[in-house]
């Protein structure tokens, strides 16, 4: 599990800039989700596997350190509001453009 | 230990919520913005006052000491900003009262707009740098909700992509506290510029460094990071753009201040050539496309990234003198940038158009709204005595001293430049006939009732500050000296933090 994890992390990474690099509207989406959730599986894995929960017992076991998990905590709260306004917002764009391509998207630079 | 530190978040975030009960339950959100900002800017000038005069400022939030609990710190660069956020705040409350339609305010535009003053304070005054993301997203949100309220086909699109490049650099952002914690085992600010000196191996560290840099370049609008600014910045209401070209990028650049002094100083500052570099390019491709524009508010957008090159020279430099000078100069830029955007606004509502080819005659018949257009545009080329000129100055000399004449001229040129494309809004809006004889620009002023007090005020107020630093530039220079000498020792803000006992 030690070993998967740092490839997995790439894998998603790696997935997610493919995916926002390419045409379609969705796939932005899909590749900003990949994005955060590689980043936070990142944040888990800093933190280490191994080791119990963190309750100290006083036993001198080994304790996992809590903290990245109240910042992955945080950070899927976080996206997850931004990526539910993120999906309103391109379907109005969609709507507006009528268009699903990210080529064809209506020119705001002129 | 220090209450005080807390009121600037608290108010605007009370605030907001006040505004978004139901009416009947609530005073009048127009009323509710104006003395909530006043008091946003109260609180801030009495912490600023705090710190000048009992030095760094800390609450540990619960009584968790650092680098366990939640740490607030004031010190005089985030007091400062703090108070110019206050006053930015304020000013454009009362221009949203004059220029923000029916619909917005209905759909939250005030409680956004109180939303975004809180992820400000709360991110100048972050002591920790898992803190600092959660104040970014919440600057974020609330922009993303200015920027498209309304759900104009422009809006919407210049969103996507505002909204996808800042989404892509929070990632980055929060890779880089993943890796940093990794490392460092500590993201309390003063914690982890202890910790990393004595780090055996530093070169995983740099690696960090160069993401966080990255994330805060892109939220800074440099080169080559910069494409969603002009793409969005004209979309919104006058009064949004004003706020945002007054605030978001400067938070960005504001962090990476923060950061070199305390983070990236370790290896003795690795990124001070890459930085110049990215000044220089971000100074001309600014000015450059600012001088293919013919809307006014795209010529203005195009000029904020051009101003970024500076504040990033002042950084790039590296050097006591170019830190303050680099300060000054972003001081001067909220105010001068923020002033034009509302001019444009007035200019726009009056002569019926941003394109300023469509525009004309107005000097003749607006005096003062000329008056009040030159000094920011004059200051932002760097005319003196306005204070964009000692900003560049300060600049200018840190570069001759260090010898870096590259950077100089670059800096030089570009400002020659601004003026250039500063005329050209000049020229047309306000020298040349009106191309539409048809449009009678008087009735369009008079039309606007009211309104005209609440646009010209802030007007007038930033006006005012452009020309005192000026004026004054020894009393507001002596203010950056003072900050950019509390930015080069760390070791005063590692004690306030940490205490003396802590090591």
């Amino acid at each position: 599990m030690e070993d998967l994890m740092p490839i997995l992390i790439g894998v998603l990474y790696a997935a997610g800039v493919y995916q926002m690099l390419r045409h379609s509207i969705v796939k932005l989406i899909l590749g900003l989700l990949f994005l955060t959730h590689a980043t936070n599986l990142l944040l888990f894995y800093v933190g280490g596997l191994a080791g119990s929960a963190p309750i100290l017992s006083g036993t001198g076991e080994v304790v996992m350190d809590p903290l990245p998990q109240a910042f992955i905590l945080t950070a899927i709260v976080i996206s997850f509001g931004i990526v539910a306004f993120f999906l309103v917002l391109v379907f109005k764009a969609y709507q507006a453009n009528q268009a699903a391509d990210l080529d064809e998207l209506d020119w705001t630079d002129l | 230990m220090n209450e005080w530190i807390l009121f600037p978040i608290v108010l605007p975030l009370l605030m907001a919520t006040l505004s978004l009960l139901p009416r009947g339950w609530r005073f009048d959100r127009e009323l509710m913005a104006v003395l909530g900002t006043f008091g946003h800017l109260v609180f801030s000038v009495l912490l600023f006052v705090q710190v000048q005069t009992e030095g760094i400022q800390v609450l540990q939030a619960g009584g968790w000491a650092a680098p366990y609990g939640i740490t607030l710190v004031a010190d005089l660069l985030s007091a400062t900003l703090l108070v110019i956020t206050g006053i930015v705040g304020f000013a454009v409350v009362i221009y949203s009262l004059g220029t923000v339609d029916e619909l917005r305010q209905t759909f939250g535009y005030f409680p956004m707009l109180h939303v975004l003053l809180l992820g400000c304070s709360g991110a100048f005054l972050a002591g920790d740098i898992f803190n600092l993301y959660v104040w970014f997203e919440v600057i974020l949100i609330s922009s993303f909700v200015l920027l498209t309220l309304g759900g104009e086909h422009k809006q919407i699109l210049g969103g996507v992509k505002y909204v996808t490049l800042n989404l892509v650099a929070s990632a980055f952002f929060l890779t880089a506290i993943g890796l940093l914690y990794y490392q460092v085992g500590s993201l309390n600010f003063a914690d982890v510029a202890q910790k990393v000196g004595s780090l055996d191996d530093k070169s995983p560290l740099l690696m960090t460094e160069l993401l966080l840099l990255l994330a805060f370049l892109v939220k800074a609008g440099a080169f080559p990071f910069f494409f969603w600014l002009p793409a969005s910045y004209h979309t919104p209401p006058v009064a949004v753009a004003a706020l945002f070209a007054a605030l978001l990028t400067k938070v960005g650049v504001y962090v990476l201040f923060r950061f070199s002094s305390l983070l990236f100083t370790v290896q003795g500052n690795p990124f001070s050539t890459l930085l110049l570099w990215l000044a220089g390019f971000t100074m001309v491709l600014g000015v450059l496309g600012a001088w293919s524009q013919t809307d006014m508010r795209r010529i203005l957008s195009f000029h904020i990234i051009s101003q970024i090159g500076y504040i990033l020279m002042g950084l790039g430099l590296f050097s006591q003198l170019s830190i303050s000078g680099g300060i000054y100069f972003m001081i001067h830029n909220i105010f001068a940038k923020a002033n034009l955007f509302l001019i444009a606004g007035i200019i726009a509502m009056v002569g019926g158009s941003f394109q300023v080819k469509k525009l004309g005659g107005l000097f003749s018949k607006f005096g003062f709204l000329g008056v009040l257009f030159l000094i920011s545009a004059m200051s932002l080329a760097g005319i003196p005595p306005l204070s964009g000129f000692f900003g560049k100055f300060t600049l200018i000399k840190a570069g001759l001293s260090q010898e870096v004449y590259p950077i100089v001229i670059t800096s030089i040129l570009v400002s020659v430049v601004t003026l250039l494309s500063m005329l050209k809004i000049w020229h047309h809006a306000f020298w040349q006939d009106h191309p539409d004889p048809t449009i009678d620009v008087e009735k369009n002023w008079s039309a606007l009732g009211k309104s005209r007090v609440y646009m010209l005020l802030p007007a007038v107020l930033f006006s005012c500050i452009t020309v005192s630093m000026g004026v004054f530039a020894e009393f507001f220079l002596s203010l950056t000296d003072q900050i950019s000498t509390q930015l080069s020792d760390p070791n005063e803000y590692i004690q306030a933090v940490l205490g003396g006992g802590a090591k």
